[in-house]
């Protein structure tokens, strides 16, 4: 069956949400908070902060308790529900846009995470969670139906001038499957097997897209932690695979992505001496910048990849 | 069949005056010894069915049951089949050497995504957890061999 997804439904659905930008976003990923919230701006997209939000489990807690963690992410829901009073919650981390969309999927079908969620909200002194009182959205999914890209055409100023783009979404925006039933419904909705959001945006935004075979791929993310060779010889081949791919720059969406790539390619010089030039750049910088937004007002001095001498050279800043 | 570092050994190699489809072959090949060993660390037989007309499909489908992080790879083993259909069906295309060139790539993150896991596996899952977190001190010790030297 093919759903058509009511695209005027959900542009007035997600042009005020709750805004979870979880820890990375205020450590590491700051970029990636500073250009989201000016991008919002600048195209009337309204994001409240989840009121006294917590860290959602990260790569963790599952390890140890899943149900603390399923736990964990359900307060950021309760708390956007309860305290908010909101019913859109906007994650732009994949961690925390995977664990939140877990925690429902948890809630509505396992009795024991129901349990243990009931039984600490109530320790805790809060409103417990149910299934069903909180849609969670990706940073992506906000701006492509929360706005438009027919209207989002119309806000380009500069426009990323052809600059050549792969698009990494990493393994855990479409990862595991159960848990995002809405990027089957076909039509309109984006895909399990090759997403296309950040592709379409910036194809808007006057990037020319390449054709990037490890969009989804491992970049080997937590493995850095107990083997970091491997995580390089991972992150090395996408980085090696987007430049053959003829690509500049590498579009993220993902903040452990994004610093993955760009600490392991400086650690690929180090110790494997093997240099690479494509850039690394958030996507909501890229659209930022093609709105007309300065380079700092994105961020983008705060990446550790610095492609502020490529956007010079290609006029886009 | 090949092993884990004999597999790692020949997609790190030159590969001068190959035909592309025997290259092809070859990088399709590499995929599925690597999904042969994954299978075979877990006490599974290697199925010898396909999926979408590819024996790679099915057996990373064998692969992921019971494990979800393995399906990190899910889609690199469909750009692997992707490659290979490309370069099979259209040997004499002007985009023949990007096409080998980046089934080269996809080909090596598989024996890269795959081998690191398998040699973390008793230690730890390779994607987004530890099992270290989940076992006690004694344990994990005999798994790394601390209490071996």
């Amino acid at each position: 069956m093919t759903v058509i997804i009511d695209k005027a439904a959900l542009k007035k659905k997600y042009k005020k949400v709750a805004y979870y930008p979880g820890c990375a976003l205020e450590g590491s990923a700051m970029p990636y908070d500073k250009s989201t919230r000016a991008v919002g701006k600048a195209l009337g997209l309204e994001l409240v902060d989840v009121k006294d939000w917590n860290c959602c489990g990260a790569m963790e807690v599952k390890n140890v308790d899943p149900e603390v963690q399923t736990y964990l992410s359900s307060r950021v829901l309760s708390n956007a529900q309860h305290k908010n009073k909101m019913d859109v919650v906007m994650a732009p981390c994949n961690g925390c846009y995977k664990n939140l969309k877990e925690a429902e999927y948890d809630l509505e079908h396992k009795d024991k995470s129901k349990q243990v969620t009931a039984r600490i909200s109530e320790k805790a002194g809060h409103e417990t969670y149910e299934a069903g009182g909180v849609e969670t959205i990706h940073a992506l999914d906000w701006i492509k139906m929360g706005y438009g890209e027919d209207e989002l055409r119309k806000k380009i100023k500069g426009g990323l001038k052809g600059l050549k783009i792969a698009n990494y979404y990493g393994c855990m925006y479409t990862r595991p499957r159960n848990i995002f039933p809405e990027k089957a419904e076909g039509a309109g909705g984006d895909s399990l097997t090759k997403p296309h959001y950040m592709d379409d945006l910036l194809a808007v935004a006057g990037a020319e897209n390449v054709e990037f075979p490890l969009k989804t791929a491992c970049c080997g993310g937590a493995h850095t932690l107990s083997d970091s060779d491997m995580s390089t010889k991972l992150v090395l081949n996408i980085l090696e695979a987007a430049e053959a791919a003829g690509a500049e720059v590498i579009a993220t969406e993902c903040p452990t992505c994004h610093s993955g790539l760009e600490m392991h390619q400086i650690r690929a010089l180090k110790r494997l001496s093997k240099e690479t030039n494509v850039k690394v750049v958030y996507f909501t910088q890229l659209l930022g910048m093609a709105m007309g937004l300065s380079a700092r007002k994105v961020g983008l001095n705060g990446n550790i990849s610095d492609s502020r001498g490529l956007m010079k050279e290609k006029g886009i800043i | 069949m090949r092993s884990v570092a004999e597999l790692e050994a020949y997609i790190e190699a030159p590969k001068p005056d190959i035909a592309p489809v025997k290259l092809a072959d070859d990088y399709l090949l590499v995929g599925e010894e690597m999904l042969i060993h994954w299978l075979k660390a877990k006490d599974l037989v290697p199925t010898e069915k396909e999926k979408e007309g590819f024996r790679i499909l099915a057996m990373h489908r064998q692969g992921c049951k019971g494990d979800p992080s393995f399906n990190a790879c899910r889609e690199t083993c469909r750009e692997l089949a992707y490659y290979y259909n490309l370069i099979t069906m259209e040997p004499d295309s002007e985009d023949i050497a990007s096409r080998l060139a980046m089934m080269d790539m996809v080909a090596k993150h598989l024996v890269l995504f795959i081998g690191g896991k398998m040699q973390e596996e008793q230690v730890g899952e390779f994607c987004c957890s530890s099992k270290v977190n989940k076992l006690n001190r004694e344990e994990v010790e005999s798994l790394v061999g601390v209490n071996n030297g």
